[in-house]
């Protein structure tokens, strides 16, 4: 099980980034290691389409589970294609967040925003 | 034969009042109208016979029984426009810049480009004028295909006019980038001036001769001229702060039709713009 958490800095004790599609890093927990690895989001500076990059990057690294404050409906369309489940954040560090995760107190995000891109969207 | 491109960076300085009239000024012109976001010049001129086409662009469909999964689509798409995952290719036609990028890299033939509409695009002649137009479709976020296929339209009579949308992005130098001369308009406050030196870059930039057309302009506001004088940059002309213009602009009137005085102030502009061919 690896967990996905957009991270304002590369440390376990950070806040969550909340921005999925523009967040500089990712912070992913692998519960069979127990370690925390960092990664770059290469969406954080993209002109368009940050959502889906962002959302790629994920798919990309394997993960099981996104936490996130809010998602936009493309990010959530790729997330679900790879049956990524994506839960909604709580104001908390990272490592509290994949701690509340594991203990089943986080919710599944089913607010999806329409995105911030499309001038007079759908 | 000239084409004038009207633009400003911030929008409500007067960009499609000045174009109008200048378009009626001339003695024969083709106005077009880039905005097509919100395009409002053909409230002016009433165009009748009315001909109106669609127009489409292409976009990536993947024939999924083919694909291999290589993602050298994905790699190559630099608007995000395509994912992987779930062991298929998603494509997102709102961010497709319709470049055919993906179709060229595909390894396996697995893309071919399929239409899709994006928009319409109007014509038709009102007020000596004639008036062409495209309209974005909701929800559709790059209208460039459409002011692409409307400078086609560009030079069929003597004088062009080039309306723009406002600001300085892809949008307005695609507008831009086949005319002789820009009119950069602007009004006498701060945020008109910054944003005019922003578009007056984009002109420096594409090697466009300018000038600067001070609308609204005050006795006692130097702002735009003072900042002119200051950074070199030529003042063409202004228009003043007047309630006729108000009140003409805003019931959908030409105001150089209404009123002799400004077909002269806008004739006279054309002709500083155009030399004597105008």
């Amino acid at each position: 099980m690896r967990i996905l958490i957009p991270t304002i800095i590369k440390v376990t004790t950070s806040g969550i980034n909340p921005s999925f599609g523009r967040t500089e890093f990712f912070a992913i927990f692998d519960d069979q290691s127990g370690e925390y690895t960092f990664i770059d989001n290469p969406a954080c500076n993209a002109e368009g389409g940050a959502g889906i990059l962002a959302a790629q990057t994920a798919v990309d690294n394997k993960v099981d589970v996104v936490i996130a404050t809010q998602c936009g409906q493309n990010a959530a369309d790729v997330l679900k294609a790879a049956k990524i489940k994506i839960f909604k954040a709580v104001p908390a560090k990272i490592f509290e967040l994949v701690e509340k995760y594991r203990n089943g107190t986080l919710a599944e995000l089913t607010e999806i925003h329409s995105g911030f891109h499309r001038r007079g969207g759908q | 034969m000239k084409s004038v491109a009207v633009l400003s960076g911030k929008g409500g300085v007067g960009k499609t009042f000045v174009a109008v009239n200048l378009a009626y000024a001339a003695k024969a012109a083709v106005y077009i109208d880039c905005d097509v976001e919100e395009p409002n010049g053909h409230l002016f001129f009433k165009p009748l016979n009315y001909y109106c086409e669609e127009v489409s662009v292409t976009i990536p469909e993947i024939a999924g029984d083919l694909c291999t999964g290589c993602r050298a689509c994905v790699d190559f798409c630099q608007y995000n426009a395509l994912a992987y995952a779930g062991n298929k290719i998603m494509v997102f036609d709102e961010l497709c810049h319709y470049c055919g990028g993906c179709t060229l890299v595909c390894p396996v033939a697995a893309i071919h480009e399929s239409s899709r509409t994006i928009g319409t695009l109007t014509r038709g002649s009102g007020n000596r004028v004639m008036v062409c137009s495209g309209t974005l479709n909701i929800g559709e976020a790059n209208g460039i295909p459409i002011i692409k296929r409307l400078k086609r339209f560009s030079g069929l009579w003597d004088t062009t006019i080039i309306d723009c949308p406002p600001g300085s992005s892809c949008a307005v130098m695609e507008s831009i980038n086949d005319c002789d001369f820009c009119l950069l308009v602007t009004e006498p406050t701060t945020f008109g001036v910054h944003n005019m030196a922003l578009v007056r870059e984009l002109a420096e930039l594409l090697g466009k001769p300018y000038a600067v057309l001070i609308n609204k302009a005050l006795p006692d506001e130097p702002i735009v001229r003072e900042y002119c004088a200051q950074n070199n940059i030529p003042v063409i002309g202004e228009i003043p702060y007047n309630a006729e213009l108000a009140d003409l602009n805003s019931r959908g009137k030409i105001a150089a039709l209404c009123n002799s005085e400004y077909q002269t102030l806008f004739a006279g502009l054309l002709q500083s713009i155009c030399g004597g061919d105008a």
